[in-house]
């Protein structure tokens, strides 16, 4: 049962309902803060620190290994909290090492090569398209990771270049840095205590770009996201299809906390996430009201855990049975007075107080879930078992609430402490925390936010003084801002503003600037764009293979166009023809196809005929028969000869044939 | 005006720089290695990164008030129970190398642990093996280990041994000249009354993927089994599933940097280990187990001393005659010679051996091929060595043969020396090498 507010103890409904916050919300008045962090792939042709070539394979012959990692230790004794609890998880990671994409660098058996030049440039280049300082001298980092998606337990990472900002719709926007780091494994399956990954992709350069929190609202943030996207596509120098950009987020309202969250990897979910964890924020200091409204103090919430095993004991309930026939296996609950309402209390869509405690239960004490009064009877877990459970922890059912765990002992009594401590953080609003997204664009906690201390210098990289040369090299690779761009697209080329606009961060927009470079001129850059992203765009859209087209056959068809040997009008039909032949030259298609133009005198020989054929029709309605000549014609020729060619030589050869009738 | 601001760039001072290309920072200025560029400092900004900055591009400095450090989002663990289940005692002896160690996250250095509670506290596990106590015998690269230093470590592991008898030894070691090491004490301690271990790591064990632990674990129990020999206990192969206990004189290091690079050459483990369970598998039949004898009565204290007049040459197409008139004019006492195949050199260098061996130098020969033994019957050449009075040397490793010459030649005379490098006393020679003991390699 959906509890989303507070019946019996808010009667004026002082609080609000999930379902309308993501409409109702007033960005500004909430004092919505947000910060992005973009990584993008880049497409260098190496990885960024070994020679492997940086591609994804799903094929050939693969290593398999198993490691487990374990957390270091700062000289003040303290671990890195998240892999502290991973390494007691008992993990196993299994690694499946491609050979085609990965060696021993990946393998964590060698030491990593010198860092890839080509991905420090292209990041660079970005950072001087927006205006961003590189430092004097990169340092490569250590950043400890410890799920198993480095094969190192740390992810390599530098700081290239500090500050700048982007401008949309008059507004400004900070960047805060810009860094290269590697990429981590692909992960796998998971089961248990193990996990798979690939290797393919650890090590591939990415680009991140964090922004300050300069963001106030959703669409906001979608529309910085799509811009920085759209200036690194620019660099043509950026690898793409899903997985290859992935955006980090970090969201604060007033009164709130930077919270994290992270793994978003569609565009559309961006906006979502954000107004889901504006509105958890808003809901968790909601929360905090009603505790105190309700007279409660932090310091009433004890960790008092009652041994429930005997009432459970004969439970029909699967998942009781299934935990309670484990080793060691106990029912333990801690009653919460006056609490009745508040875990089921809903934060998100379909996700209540309740299921925060249960994913900070899962964290620190590795069980599968928690119950709790609100959503029970429930589970298979019976009404007379809910109200002995309130009896023997001395409650009361109308007022009070509880929350229940059964697994192994140890795990049982660690995870009802973490849920503890949460509740007691509930009185404080909202903890800071990093959390993972989900497909809905809800959130569910990861991990606390790691500290600055997580990073520590990567020893066996030598510092990467930035030269002049790879400045200058940056300078060449320099991406335009996608409204300098656009501008350059209409003005300099003079293509239509919709066609402008669609080709900028488009994937053809790379083939265009290649066919148009290359074609130096010869055929107009809107035939050109219109081809790539009109034609071929409508003709996949109706099922035929263009993707099997390879660029120069594209190329090639069209200098057959700039020579006049085909019509603009036959370019698309020997397009539709080659992409069904993927290995034919343009020029045997078209002659075989009866697509090459015909010379002046056989055009000329066909509009006699048609002339003739239609005495009748001419002799009625002289020069006004015209036009229907001229569609008999086209039909004939199927795009054979220009229109132009065509209309000049009507008139010609009607004008004689009037003449001579008469 | 400058001089303020070099003053304020010194390591361990926080600093709000501005400078010449118009970026604020503020930072700790950290300690640079000495190799890296002069004309840069090295700044740890707020959100953990380290850079460069060039000092010319330098504005202007101010100092910071210096905030205690805060770590957010770490913690220290509790201490687990310090019951013992195990009453097998375990000593550490460490010699270099950081097979425990803590990060300093602020200048990224790395500590070595020095105290037996803080290496119980990075690998709790060890407390279920044994009662561990460790000391620090020295702390030196391993590439700077040399006879005196075999000298000092077989000293002391024997002395312990005498002090607390049955204790486990484990030796922690760099890795580059471990197996030089362990054939070392494998000859110097003679019969064991307790297992020795000998281990080290090849990743560092600052990172979580360090194989420290797990080697750490793997030779502790070793340490604690009833197999009394010398071994190299290491990873047994890429992945951490096994470890393997190589004897001392059969063990090499096969790669520059795999985890699983020590390997037994023509030759198998004396033992598999799995770190997790606990289990240890005896791969050998010929594995010594541990008896009642303190030391060996026939030697009685063990012979520990090694010469440094001893020469590991490798010979190689080209090689000129007067390396080995060198090593002869210095006063030299053996030489193992590295030769091709079956065990030759060429022919050019016949005479300088024979001057060698005429002037009582002892002079064996070893294969470069590594796998395999020499055999000085086969060919011609190899006729002349042993007319030139070289000694072949078998199947004997090359870097055990000259520890063993060196080891020979520390304790006894000429003759027995010359005996000596013959005896299979070490497990030094596989007296029957099998088809098994060549490595696979994969082609497809």
């Amino acid at each position: 049962m959906k509890k989303e507010s507070f019946p019996h103890t808010s009667p004026c409904g002082s609080m609000s309902e999930v379902s309308d916050v993501e409409t109702s919300l007033n960005w500004d008045h909430i004092g919505l803060k947000v910060g992005l962090e973009i990584h993008q792939q880049l497409k260098t042709e190496r990885k960024l620190f070994c020679n492997c070539r940086n591609t994804l394979v799903e094929e050939g012959p693969e290593v398999i290994f198993e490691r487990r990692l374990r957390p270091t230790r700062s000289e003040l004794g303290e671990v890195d909290v998240a892999a502290y609890f991973e390494w007691k998880k008992g993990r196993i990671y299994e690694y499946h090492a491609p050979l085609l994409a990965s060696c021993l660098v990946e393998a964590d058996e060698e030491p990593p090569h010198s860092m890839n030049q080509e991905a420090i440039e292209i990041a660079l280049g970005v950072a001087l398209a927006m205006d961003s300082k590189p430092v004097d001298e990169i340092h490569v980092m250590r950043k400890i990771v410890i799920d198993g998606s480095n094969t190192t337990g740390f992810q390599r990472t530098a700081l290239v270049s500090i500050g700048g900002g982007l401008e949309i719709k008059g507004k400004k926007y900070r960047i805060q840095t810009i860094c290269v780091e590697e990429d981590a494994a692909r992960k796998g399956e998971e089961k248990d205590e193990r996990i798979s990954y690939v290797l393919d992709r650890l090590g591939i350069p990415l680009i991140e770009i964090s922004t300050a929190p300069d963001i106030n609202s959703p669409e906001e943030a979608i529309e910085v996201a799509s811009w920085i996207g759209t200036l690194l596509r620019m660099t043509g120098k950026v690898r793409r299809g899903i997985g290859t950009i992935r955006q980090d987020l970090n969201v604060s309202i007033a009164g709130g906390e930077k919270v994290e969250i992270k793994g978003v990897q569609e565009l559309e979910i961006l906006p979502k996430a954000v107004s889901f964890e504006a509105m958890r924020q808003k809901k968790l200091l909601e929360l905090k009201e009603e505790l105190y409204r309700r007279g409660l103090k932090k310091d009433d919430i004890v960790f008092s855990p009652i041994d429930v095993t005997l009432i459970l004991k004969s439970s029909k309930s699967k998942v009781v049975e299934r935990n309670l026939s484990k080793t060691k296996g106990k029912a333990y609950a801690i009653l919460l007075r006056n609490f009745k309402d508040l875990l089921g209390f809903e934060l998100q869509p379909n996700r209540r107080f309740g299921t925060e405690l249960a994913d900070y239960a899962r964290f620190y004490g590795d069980v599968k879930g928690l119950f709790h009064g609100d959503e029970l009877p429930g589970y298979g877990i019976t009404e007379e078992e809910v109200r002995k459970i309130y009896d023997s922890l001395g409650g009361d059912i109308e007022k009070d609430n509880f929350i229940l765990i059964i697994d192994e002992e140890e795990k049982a009594l660690k995870s009802l402490k973490a849920a503890i401590e949460r509740i007691k953080a509930a009185f404080d609003g909202v903890p800071k925390e990093t959390r993972s997204i989900l497909p809905d664009g809800t959130s569910k906690f990861m991990r606390p936010q790691p500290g600055a201390a997580r990073m520590y210098p990567e020893t066996d990289i030598p510092p990467i003084p930035i030269s002049d040369e790879m400045l200058k090299r940056a300078f060449s690779l320099k991406p335009p801002t996608p409204g300098e761009k656009k501008r350059f697209y209409e003005e300099a080329l003079g293509l239509n503003p919709s066609l402008a606009e669609q080709l900028i961060g488009s994937e053809q927009q790379e083939m265009f600037e290649r066919l148009h470079s290359r074609l130096k001129g010869k055929v107009d850059p809107t035939t050109i764009a219109s081809l790539l992203l009109v034609h071929m765009v409508s003709m996949k859209r109706e099922g035929i293979p263009v993707d099997n087209l390879n660029e120069e056959q594209i190329y090639e068809s069209l200098v057959l166009l700039s020579e006049g040997k085909i019509t603009k009008e036959g370019l698309p039909e020997l397009i539709k023809l080659l992409s069904e032949r993927p290995n034919a030259k343009p020029i045997d298609i078209a002659k075989s196809s009866g697509l090459l133009t015909m010379g002046e005198k056989e055009v000329r020989d066909i509009v006699k005929k048609i002339i003739s054929e239609n005495a009748k029709v001419i002799e009625e309605r002289g020069e006004r028969s015209k036009s229907l000549l001229m569609g008999l014609i086209m039909k004939e020729l199927r795009g054979k000869a220009p229109g132009s060619l065509v209309a000049k030589l009507v008139e010609e050869e009607l004008k004689s044939f009037i003449q001579h009738r008469s | 005006m400058k001089k303020d601001i070099n003053s304020l760039l010194v390591p361990g001072k926080r600093v709000k720089i501005r400078t010449k290309n118009g970026l604020s920072l503020s930072g700790l200025v950290l300690q640079r290695y000495e190799i890296f560029d002069p004309n840069y400092i090295t700044l740890k900004l707020d959100n953990g990164y380290n850079i460069g900055v060039k000092v010319d591009n330098i504005l202007e400095a101010e100092e910071e008030i210096v905030e205690e450090r805060k770590a957010s989002g770490e913690f220290v663990p509790e201490t687990l129970p310090s019951e013992v289940v195990s009453k097998k005692k375990i000593h550490i002896i460490a010699t270099g190398g950081t097979i425990a160690s803590k990060i300093d996250y602020v200048t990224g250095g790395v500590k070595p642990v020095l105290k037996t509670e803080e290496l119980l506290e990075m690998v709790p596990e060890l407390r279920k093996i044994g009662e561990i106590s460790s000391e620090i015998l020295m702390s030196i690269f391993s590439e700077n280990m040399a006879p005196p230093q075999w000298e000092e470590i077989a000293k002391r592991i024997y002395q312990y041994q005498q002090k607390e008898p049955g204790t486990g030894i484990l030796l922690t070691h760099g890795t580059d000249t471990l197996a030089y090491t362990a054939a070392a004490l494998s000859f110097a301690l003679g019969k064991l009354s307790s297992p020795v271990a000998v281990l080290g790591s090849q990743r560092s064990s600052d990172r979580p993927s360090s194989d420290s632990a797990f080697n750490l674990i793997a030779a502790s129990i070793y340490a604690s089994s009833d197999i009394c020999e010398v071994a190299a206990v290491m990873h047994g192969e890429t992945g951490d599933s096994y470890a393997l206990a190589h004897r001392g004189t059969r063990v090499r290091k096969m790669h520059s940097s795999r985890r699983d690079a020590f390997q037994s050459i023509s030759s198998l483990p004396i033992a598999k280990i799995d770190p997790f369970t606990g289990n240890i598998k005896v791969l050998r039949s010929d594995a010594r187990k541990c008896g009642n004898e303190l030391l060996d009565k026939e030697i009685g204290k063990p012979n520990y001393k090694f010469s440094d007049k001893v020469s590991l040459l490798k010979f190689y197409p080209g090689m000129p005659p007067e390396l080995i008139d060198f090593l002869v004019e210095r006063g030299i006492k053996g030489i193992i010679l590295e030769g091709t195949g079956l065990g030759h050199v060429s022919e050019q260098l016949i005479d300088s051996i024979k001057r060698a061996t005429d002037s009582g130098i002892i002079v064996g020969m070893t294969t470069q091929c590594i796998f395999g033994s020499v055999n000085l019957n086969v060919y011609s050449t190899g006729r002349l060595l042993i007319k030139a009075g070289v000694i072949g040397l078998g199947n004997m490793l090359p870097e055990t043969a000259y520890v063993k010459l060196s080891w020979a030649l520390g304790n006894f005379g000429y003759e027995e020396a010359k005996r000596i490098l013959l005896e299979n006393i070490a497990g030094e020679y596989e007296e029957r090498e099998l088809p098994s003991y060549f490595p696979m390699w994969k082609h497809e």
